[in-house]
């Protein structure tokens, strides 16, 4: 009895430890662990929200150097001089066996001298923290050259701006939102080319920094970004990228937002984007571009 | 009389052997097919001239093994086959693809790569080296790439899943 007793308890003890055993060793499989592999470029770059994608865009490529035997992680520095405001972003990501991708990103919206135009104080900041989740669910961009399919990516960004009680007088509805997304991203390598398309459900404000949602028009609606890259060499590539964005604020219209950039993996750890952007106008100053800098490292 | 028996046996004991090490280890026996190569060859003459042909493409695969035997993450995984082997079936099967017009008798990409343990980092690792190989001759980026598309989907086969 006592025996037996011993014998269950062991049983309850051991289960959820071999379930775990499992569960790590059915990622792992028979394959030792490495580190990094990824061929340049195709950790792709950082897009101002954290995830991997390139500068208005997110892509469905996993963030770090890692195959699917491994982890990996990135980090990032955008910065965007817009002609009235600075738009700077920073934030990480770990990606983990190719296949699931967490990030953080923090956005600051410095309004300058604009702020006292505006009424809100010069330099005053708008900022918010972005977590994001991607899951690679089929598709593989780069090896599956004997195929049309893409790479297809779903993935989640919780957004939570500050500064509520602005928003709120500002007409946004929250100052917290969630975006989801699809995105499908195809490396056509005969053409030499990268292609993505995501389509984006959200109710983020200029990114979701003016809060979500508004008094014109509150709830979710389906966004769209495009980008298109030419590889010059498989360290230099030069695309565009167009993203469509949500109108929901009487007091300013939102605009499209789109780009043009160069990226250049100085090395298998370093890669430059330099660009430049028009995000149209921005809280009443309209025609806000300017030339973009953005640093990623990773392994 | 005896010396010279002896030195000529050492001289015949040396020349076989250097013959024997241009010769290819036995392999069991498969069923030799173009289908082997695991993939269509390229029809479009612009790549083959960008590959200097025949003769560009045996420079590029002697480059691509010798970067690979050098490398220390791959230099252990090709060291147990059989080089000599190993140079002829690479060649045909470059020369097969990029519509060079040779027959390739190797086997195909599962069972020549069975065994081997490599994972997709090592795979990546020699289409870096082909990369330099590639560079090295002079074919432009975009013909490589031409190439490189037909060789990706392979991944599958030479890495186990």
């Amino acid at each position: 009895m006592k025996r037996s007793f011993r014998f269950m308890k062991n049983v309850l003890w051991a289960a959820p430890v071999t379930v775990l055993a499992l569960a790590i060793s059915a990622e792992a499989d028979a394959r030792p662990l490495v580190w990094g592999g990824k061929l340049p470029l195709t950790r792709g770059v950082t897009s101002i929200e954290g995830g991997t994608g390139a500068g208005l865009a997110t892509w469905a490529f996993i963030a770090g150097n890692e195959t699917e035997d491994g982890v990996g992680a990135s980090a990032f520095y955008t910065g965007i001089p817009l002609s009235d405001y600075d738009f700077t972003a920073y934030g990480a990501a770990i990606g983990l066996y190719d296949r699931i991708e967490l990030s953080y990103a923090h956005q600051e919206f410095d309004t300058g001298s604009t702020g006292g135009l505006l009424g809100i104080g010069n330099g005053f900041t708008f900022e918010q923290n972005i977590f994001g989740a991607k899951l690679r669910v089929l598709g593989d961009a780069l090896y599956g050259q004997d195929s049309w399919l893409p790479q297809v990516a779903i993935g989640v960004q919780y957004k939570q701006a500050e500064h509520g009680a602005l928003i709120s007088a500002l007409g946004g509805e929250d100052d917290s939102g969630v975006d989801v997304y699809v995105s499908a991203t195809k490396i056509l390598l005969g053409q030499s080319l990268v292609v993505n398309v995501t389509v984006r459900a959200t109710e983020a404000n200029q990114f979701g920094l003016l809060g979500f949602g508004g008094d014109r028009e509150g709830g979710h609606t389906a966004q769209v970004e495009v980008s298109g890259a030419y590889m010059l060499t498989d360290r230099l590539l030069v695309g565009a990228e167009y993203r469509t964005r949500p109108d929901n604020l009487g007091f300013a219209a939102e605009d499209d937002g789109f780009d043009v950039f160069a990226g250049y993996a100085v090395t298998d750890n370093l890669t430059l984007v330099a660009g430049y952007v028009d995000l149209g106008s921005i809280a009443t100053f309209d025609d806000q571009n300017g030339a973009y800098l953005s640093v990623q490292i990773g392994f | 009389m005896r010396k010279t028996l002896l030195l000529c046996a050492f001289v015949l004991a040396g020349m076989s052997a250097s013959a024997w090490a241009q010769e290819e280890e036995p392999v069991a026996p498969y069923e030799q097919s173009d289908a082997n190569a695991g993939a269509q060859p390229i029809t479009d003459p612009d790549v083959l001239a960008a590959f200097h042909g025949r003769e560009g493409i045996v420079r590029i695969t002697n480059r691509t093994i010798d970067l690979a035997l050098a490398d220390p993450q791959l230099g252990p995984i090709f060291q147990p086959f059989d080089m000599v082997r190993l140079r002829r079936t690479l060649n045909e099967h470059f020369c097969y693809l990029l519509g060079g017009g040779c027959t390739y008798t190797g086997r195909d990409m599962r069972a020549a790569h069975a065994g081997m343990g490599a994972q997709t980092r090592d795979f990546n690792l020699l289409v870096r080296h082909l990369r330099t190989a590639m560079e090295e001759e002079g074919v432009p980026f975009r013909m490589q790439n031409r190439f490189l598309a037909v060789l990706a989907p392979m991944r599958s086969d030479v890495v186990p899943r």
